[in-house]
């Protein structure tokens, strides 16, 4: 089958592999129908993220049709078209029968910090992705959910991580009716947390970043307000000064490790690897938040540690809240949401490029070339 | 040492401010109280180790599934097997695994020849985007290099003269 292979920092390409097997009684063989780069693969293409081994295969959003099962899967059968979560979750542990499905104790040996997530290097547990024509997914009875008949397979593709994701990072904001938001940048997951922050009443949403295609994409996708902080002195002036010289109510950071913007957290994260990349947007959302204001973190750190203003969260009372998407816990609301019509997730998608060409698309996404915002990867195998 | 007779809701004052709203987790947790049962459930059938799998030493056993995407190998693996002996909270875990990741570009490069592959570089870190997207960027870039290259060359041919 073809699938994606990294070869080392800034390059991929796909070539002829074996096919992935059952090789646990709860595994199921998806057929792929539908991937996408995720702005989190650009961290393990820059090479960021630790254990990112030469050989895998790169992918945790994906649909696709189930060709094969393992003896004891019942919740899907042979021909199914699911979307399949990002997290692998075993549905047993006391972190999954919490609702905390990416935080299993069950699917990754190689770190505790971290459930196991396909495609997502050997720190999240060495398995591999779907960006390829066929994937083994663990745990079948759990993740892979029966994608409704109606619902369009663009759609269905941004609700196994991109709607969740920017969806939980509203929901950890614990926004109030009236709360002003602002989100940290405008890559699909900003996108979608300032869209989804409107679904708990904030009265005002803000997205701050530097590129202004996304900027104006925001402005028209997410209904808010968007600053270029490239034309500012000083960010986090900036936004006390829009909220009255207050701060606003809840900071919302998806940006995460690969951060522009102050050349110290740049130098540091990005250039000497001194910490676990640049945490510039984590450091504005801790600092303009108000006193006593929520900081909700989706954006993706790796290990071990990374510079931020610690003592400001302590004095200024902080609530700092972070977590890996909950897809599973939240796929009933979402998918109500798209079939409702409130939620258009396939209208981030903007470019749609064959399976083959997984060199250009990351290229394309990671240089922001193209206007580009999301790209989905199709198999030729799809049909 | 845990004392398994002590009954501390002996203690005066135990739980009277107990207050279930005060849970920062809701509603990403929907909380049981499980926790308290700590690695105490219901345990998934093991699938068959047959490939080398590096375990963090914070857990007891391999988790139920595991992936088996790229088995450490060569002089990065034996980087990682030295970085898995340390606990995830180390330098020691961390920085080698970054470098082993390292080590294994090149690694990946000489199994290409090995296997009788010559890798396309450019092609691979999609060049053919930056030439329709970006031309006058990737051709500033080519000019650079080259002007830079240049320069260089001709300081230190000049120095060895």
């Amino acid at each position: 089958m073809l699938a994606m292979n990294y070869r080392g920092p800034y390059r991929v390409r796909t070539e002829q592999r074996p096919m992935p097997e059952i090789l646990h009684p709860e595994d199921a063989i998806v057929r792929v129908t539908r991937t996408c780069i995720c702005g989190s693969d650009l961290h393990l293409y820059h090479g960021m993220v630790p254990d990112t081994r030469v050989g895998s295969t790169f992918g945790h959003e994906f649909i696709g049709v189930v060709e094969e099962i393992g003896p004891l899967v019942t919740n899907v059968k042979i021909g199914d078209q699911v979307l399949v979560p990002f997290n692998i979750a075993c549905g047993r542990c006391n972190f999954c029968k919490q609702g905390l499905y990416g935080n299993c104790h069950e699917s990754n040996s190689m770190a505790t910090a971290v459930g196991g997530i396909f495609g997502y290097s050997h720190t999240a547990g060495g398995f591999n992705g779907g960006q390829a024509e066929y994937v083994r997914v663990p745990y079948a009875n759990v993740g892979p959910t029966v994608i409704p008949p109606d619902m369009d397979p663009d759609d269905a593709v941004l609700l196994t991580d991109v709607v969740p994701t920017g969806y939980q990072a509203a929901e950890m904001g614990g926004i109030k009716e009236g709360d002003t938001v602002v989100v940290f940048g405008a890559g699909p997951i900003g996108i979608m947390a300032a869209r989804c922050a409107w679904f708990f009443g904030a009265a005002r949403v803000i997205v701050i970043d530097h590129i202004d295609y996304r900027l104006e994409f925001a402005r028209n996708y997410s209904k808010c307000e968007a600053y270029n902080f490239k034309s500012m002195e000083d960010p986090v002036v900036f936004l006390k000064k829009i909220t009255d010289w207050y701060g606003a109510d809840v900071c919302i950071d998806c940006v995460g490790c690969e951060a522009e913007g102050n050349a110290l957290q740049t130098f540091t994260g990005k250039i000497t690897l001194m910490q676990a990349g640049a945490a510039t947007a984590l450091q504005w959302a801790i600092n303009s938040v108000k006193k006593g204001g929520i900081v909700s973190v989706v954006g993706v750190y790796g290990p071990p540690f990374n510079y931020v203003p610690i003592g400001n969260i302590l004095n200024k009372g902080i609530t700092l809240r972070a977590n890996q998407a909950s897809v599973k816990r939240l796929l009933p609301k979402l998918i109500e949401h798209v079939q409702a019509g409130r939620l258009d997730p396939k209208g981030l998608i903007t470019h749609k490029v064959p399976l083959e060409e997984i060199s250009d698309a990351y290229h394309i996404f990671s240089a922001k070339l193209d206007e580009c915002i999301k790209v989905v990867l199709i198999p030729s195998t799809k049909s | 040492m845990e004392n398994n007779n002590f009954d501390y809701k002996n203690i005066p004052g135990w739980g009277m401010d107990i207050d279930e709203r005060n849970e920062p987790t809701y509603p990403m947790k929907n909380y049981t109280g499980d926790d308290h049962k700590r690695s105490e459930y219901e345990k998934p059938p093991k699938q068959p180790v047959d490939v080398e799998i590096l375990k963090s030493t914070e857990r007891p056993a391999i988790s139920a599934v595991f992936g088996n995407a790229s088995p450490p190998s060569g002089l990065s693996g034996m980087i990682r097997r030295y970085a898995f002996k340390h606990s995830e909270d180390r330098y020691r875990h961390w920085i080698p695994l970054i470098l082993a990741d390292r080590i294994n570009a090149w690694e990946g490069i000489l199994d290409d020849f090995k296997s009788g592959t010559i890798p396309n570089i450019p092609a691979e870190r999609g060049w053919k985007s930056e030439l329709k997207y970006n031309r006058a960027a990737l051709t500033k870039k080519i000019l650079v290099t080259g002007v830079v290259s240049l320069v260089l060359l001709s300081y230190f041919t000049r120095k060895k003269r």
